[in-house]
C-alpha cells in the first residue's frame, strides 16, 4: 500500500505520516501542494491519496478534480484532511468524488475509522 | 433625501447663514429689477461655495496628515518608512509565531519519534519474558534455559530503568517545548491590539473619504463580490455560531451521509 500525503505544512505531513505508520502503512511519500503531487501521482503508482484543501499553488480541491479527470487516476481513493469546514465545501468535495472527509483538528481514531471505511468500500 | 440632511449638517453654520442672507438679497434684487446687483450677489454666492469647499479640503488634508502620522509611517524617507512601519513589525512578529510554533511542533515530534521505539522495545521484551516466565511456572524449562532467563531478567531490569529515565526525560522536554504558547500568546496579543488600532484609523479615513464624496457629490458603485471557497478559506472561527459551517467531524459525517455517503 503506497500512500501520498499532500499538505503545505511539514508538521501536518509528519503527523499524518506517523498516524499512518501506526495503522501499518509505512510506505508513504509527501508533497506540499497539488502541482507537486499530480506528477508524482501520475508516475508513482499510488494506492491512496491523503490531501489538505487550502494550499498555495494548486489546492487540494483542484487536485481532487484533476485526479478524477485523469483516466489512469480516476479510481484512486482520496481522503481529504482539512480545516475547511463550510457545508458548501464539503458538498462540493463530495460531488467532485472525494472518498472521505476529515476536518482538522482530528484524532487518530477518526483518521483510522475513515481510512478503514474507505478500504472496506473498495474491497 | 436622507443625504440632503447630512449635507446640510456638514456645512458650517457661518456658511449657511451667509447663503440664507445672500439668497434673500438675490430674490429682492430680482424682484426690484436690479439685475446688476443680482449678478454681484450670484458671484458672491459662488465665492462662498468655493471658500467653504477650500476650507473643507484644508480640514480634510490636515486630518489625512494626522491619520497618516498615526500610522507611524514617516513618508519622507524610504528607509524610515520601512523602519517605522508597525505593519512590517507586525508581520515580522507573526513570522516569529510561525517559526516558534513550527519549532515546538518539530521538537515535540522528534522526541515522540525517539520515544515510541523505546516504549515498543520495552513492551516486546516484557511480552517475551512473560511467556518465558509462564513456561517456568509450568515447569517446562530446562536448567540451562532457566539460567539464560535469569540473566535476561536481570538485564531487562537494568535496561528498564534506563528506558524509563529516557522516556521521562523526553516527556519533560516535550513539556518544555510547549513554552512557545506563552511567547507567541504575547506576540499575538500585541499584533491584535495593533490591528484594532489600525482598524480605528482606517475607519476615520473612510469617514473622511465619505466627506470628500459628499462635497464633490461622488457616488461609488460597489459590486458585491463573493469570495469563492474553491481555493480554500482556512479554519473557521466561531464555527458553533455559524449555520454554514460544520462544528466538527460528527457534523461532517451527518452531512455526508445525508448525501448518500
Amino acid at each position: 500500500m503506497k500512500i501520498l500525503i499532500v499538505d503545505d505544512f511539514s508538521t501536518m505531513r509528519r503527523i499524518i505520516k506517523n498516524l499512518l505508520r501506526d495503522l501499518g502503512f509505512s510506505n508513504t511519500d509527501e508533497a506540499d501542494d497539488g502541482n507537486t503531487a499530480l506528477p508524482m501521482l501520475k508516475s508513482g503508482k499510488y494506492d491512496f491519496l491523503v490531501t489538505d484543501w487550502n494550499m498555495p499553488g494548486m489546492s487540494g480541491f483542484d487536485l481532487l478534480k484533476a485526479v478524477r479527470a485523469d483516466e489512469s487516476l480516476k479510481t484512486l481513493p482520496v481522503l481529504m484532511v482539512t480545516a475547511e469546514a463550510k457545508r458548501d465545501q464539503i458538498v462540493a468535495a463530495a460531488q467532485a468524488g472525494v472518498n472521505g472527509y476529515v476536518v482538522k483538528p482530528f484524532t487518530a481514531a477518526v483518521l483510522k475509522e475513515k481510512i478503514e471505511k474507505i478500504f472496506e468500500r473498495i474491497q | 433625501m436622507s443625504n440632503s440632511k447630512t449635507n446640510h449638517q456638514s456645512l458650517d453654520p457661518e456658511v449657511t447663514e451667509k447663503l440664507q442672507r445672500q439668497s434673500e438679497e438675490l430674490a429682492k434684487s430680482v424682484q426690484a429689477g436690479d439685475f446688476a446687483q443680482a449678478m454681484t450677489v450670484i458671484n458672491e454666492l459662488s465665492e462662498v461655495r468655493d471658500q467653504s469647499l477650500y476650507r473643507e479640503v484644508g480640514r480634510l488634508t490636515r486630518s489625512l496628515h494626522e491619520a497618516i502620522r498615526n500610522f507611524q509611517i514617516d513618508p519622507r524617507s524610504a528607509e524610515q518608512q520601512e523602519a517605522l512601519s508597525k505593519m512590517t513589525d507586525a508581520s515580522d512578529r507573526l513570522e516569529y509565531v510561525v517559526q516558534m510554533t513550527s519549532q515546538a511542533a518539530n521538537r515535540t515530534m522528534d522526541l515522540v519519534e525517539e520515544t515510541m521505539p523505546v516504549a515498543n522495545a520495552v513492551r516486546n521484551e516484557a511480552t517475551e519474558l512473560r511467556d518465558e516466565w509462564q513456561r517456568l511456572r509450568r515447569r517446562e524449562m530446562q536448567p540451562a534455559e532457566f539460567r539464560e532467563l535469569y540473566g535476561r531478567i536481570d538485564r531487562f531490569f537494568v535496561s528498564l530503568t534506563a528506558d524509563a529515565d529516557s522516556m521521562y526525560n523526553s516527556l519533560s522536554e516535550i513539556l518544555l517545548a510547549q513554552d512557545f504558547q506563552d511567547l507567541t500568546g504575547q506576540v499575538i496579543q500585541k499584533v491584535t491590539a495593533l490591528v484594532k488600532e489600525f482598524e480605528e484609523q482606517m475607519l476615520s479615513l473612510v469617514v473622511m473619504a465619505s466627506h470628500v464624496d459628499q462635497l464633490t457629490g461622488t457616488v461609488h458603485r460597489i459590486d458585491e463580490t463573493e469570495v469563492s471557497a474553491e481555493q480554500g478559506v482556512g479554519p473557521q472561527i466561531k464555527a458553533e455560531e455559524r449555520e454554514d459551517v460544520v462544528s466538527g467531524q460528527d457534523d461532517v459525517d451527518d452531512l455526508l451521509s445525508s448525501l448518500g455517503f
